[in-house]
């Protein structure tokens, strides 16, 4: 039922893991409805550098993990807000329209993952001036 | 390699039973109601068919009566008894873990104005008598329970509540699908008044299933035509399948206690290694009431597609009875019946094993199987490779 797409996105994902110290960190879901995506980001300037995610969930769960931390890498965060799950499934190429929910989660993950960096941004650019110039 | 661990779903056919098929397809290939001479030839054939499962299952061979599939003598069982008793009564009994060819012919007569009580299940799937005594009344005209489950492959005391139902007047019907070929079915001595078999389940063919019905309980017909089973399931008899069920069935009889002995010994391997090599694992079914076939775990912290997909990888075919894989949302009803936590039931799988499986198969099929849940748990957020896991999230 999946495309072979899908299936190499999921034998061999890519962006596994957890980023020591996220500027951002984003977790969506939960374990009743057997879909929970974390996903954490190292951003520099606005621009993502590097993003991991660990996934709890179906096969389209984890490709569509892998695929949209592959897509963020690079993006800044504006860019990064916009992208939509219709966005990773027609880089996957299609997925079984049952399982298109599972796509959702990945698009908001990265979503809570910037408004935690944002939110991390806003109550410590204090402390980071201090930190970064003294 | 290509390892086939999913005997519940489906068998391979028996060679013998090609053999025995084979010529009612082309040579012999008459309608078995025809007066001519072809449909002589095969009106005999359907008739020893006809007697030798009727001998395997103890009963006459005017109470057994041919179908189309499992689903369909399950079907024609519940909604033809309610349907043909809703003068005496409108409620209907079944348990909470029947196949969905049972649980949805009772939602079907829920919609259409009859009552339907589910009987609950213990942790190991096993279904109390004294429940059924609880709740049953004389209202209820047909109470129906599987003899074995298909998920977990825990053994039914039918016998017990074939009795509970006739002392208070109501029919029993049990779906013995997956009972042949792990079980001796004797109609009579089990007590039933309605039992289904499949083919397909038992190393003879999809397509054809039968449903035996005691003499002198009558049942609503589903499928209206012609005068075949005695003018209660029209549709040209399939000849070729019909009798190809009835070899399976007499062998499926003579070998069952050397497969069974065989069988049990490839899964109490597999299941001292999964239980002994891969940590958080729950299993699931009754280590008493059961058949030798099937072994069911929950592997936690992982989705059970995952899984399967991953074993699919490696040649290694399994079942999921979990949300993702099966295209509906809900995670299997039967081990939420059982109680086994809704986080936790999303990582199942069902093994069932075969008499063409090997030991080496058992061996290789942990190993990737280790390998498989270690993967899976790396990339899960409830899992944390140091401390163990956690649903806290």
């Amino acid at each position: 039922m999946y495309n072979q797409k899908v299936l190499d996105a999921f034998a061999n994902p890519q962006n596994v893991g957890v980023i020591e110290n996220a500027d951002g960190e984003g977790t969506v879901g939960n374990a009743t409805c057997g879909d929970i995506m974390k996903i954490t980001l190292k951003i520099e300037n606005d621009v993502i550098v590097d993003a991991k995610f660990q996934t709890f969930g179906c096969a389209a769960a984890i490709a569509t993990s892998s695929t949209a931390t592959q897509m963020v890498i690079g993006m800044t965060v504006e860019e990064a807000l916009k992208l939509t799950n219709a966005r990773v499934v027609e880089e996957l190429e299609g997925l079984p329209p049952q399982k298109i929910h599972c796509s959702v989660l990945a698009e908001e993950a990265i979503k809570k993952a910037i408004e935690d960096y944002r939110a991390k941004q806003n109550n410590s650019s204090v402390d980071k001036s201090t930190i970064e110039y003294v | 390699m290509k390892i086939y661990f999913d005997h519940a779903a489906t068998t391979p056919c028996d060679k013998r039973v090609v053999d025995a098929m084979i010529p009612y397809f082309t040579g012999e290939f008459g309608n078995a109601d025809s007066q001519h001479a072809y449909g002589r030839e095969t009106a005999k054939a359907v008739a020893d068919a006809r007697e030798k499962i009727a001998n395997l299952i103890g009963c006459k061979p005017n109470e057994l009566y041919f179908t189309g599939s499992g689903t369909e003598a399950d079907n024609w069982a519940l909604k033809g008894a309610a349907l043909h008793n809703r003068d005496k009564g409108n409620r209907v009994i079944i348990s909470s873990i029947e196949h969905h060819a049972i649980l949805n012919a009772a939602e079907w007569l829920e919609k259409n104005g009859f009552k339907v009580t589910r009987l609950p299940v213990d942790k190991t799937g096993l279904i109390s008598p004294s429940d059924l005594e609880k709740v049953i009344d004389d209202k209820t005209t047909v109470v129906s329970v599987m003899y074995v489950n298909n998920e977990v492959g825990t053994v039914e005391p039918i016998r017990e509540l074939a009795e509970i139902a006739h002392r208070h007047g109501a029919l029993f019907h049990s779906d013995c699908v997956q009972a042949i070929p792990y079980m001796k079915i004797d109609v009579k001595e089990l007590g039933v008044d309605l039992m289904s078999m499949s083919g397909h389940k038992f190393y003879g063919p999809k397509g054809i299933g039968a449903l035996y019905i005691r003499n002198g309980v009558k049942l609503d017909k589903l499928i209206c035509g012609g005068g075949q089973e005695r003018s209660q399931r029209g549709g040209t008899t399939n000849t070729p399948l019909v009798v190809g069920m009835a070899k399976a069935l007499e062998i499926a009889s003579k070998e069952m206690t050397a497969n069974n002995a065989f069988i049990e010994r490839l899964r109490d391997r597999f299941v001292d290694r999964v239980l002994k090599e891969i940590p958080y694992v729950r299993f699931n079914g009754n280590k008493e009431h059961r058949i030798p076939s099937v072994a069911n775990f929950s592997f936690e912290f992982v989705e059970g597609e995952g899984i399967l997909m991953l074993m699919d990888f490696n040649g290694i075919a399994v079942s999921s009875g979990s949300a993702c894989s099966s295209g509906s949302l809900d995670p299997s009803h039967v081990l939420l019946a059982m109680g086994v936590p809704i986080e936790v039931s999303h990582g199942s799988i069902r093994f069932s094993f075969g008499k063409d499986n090997t030991m080496e198969e058992v061996d290789y099929t942990v190993d990737k199987l280790k390998e498989t849940i270690s993967k899976l748990r790396e990339m899960s957020p409830l899992f944390n490779v140091k401390t163990g896991g956690t649903y806290n999230v």
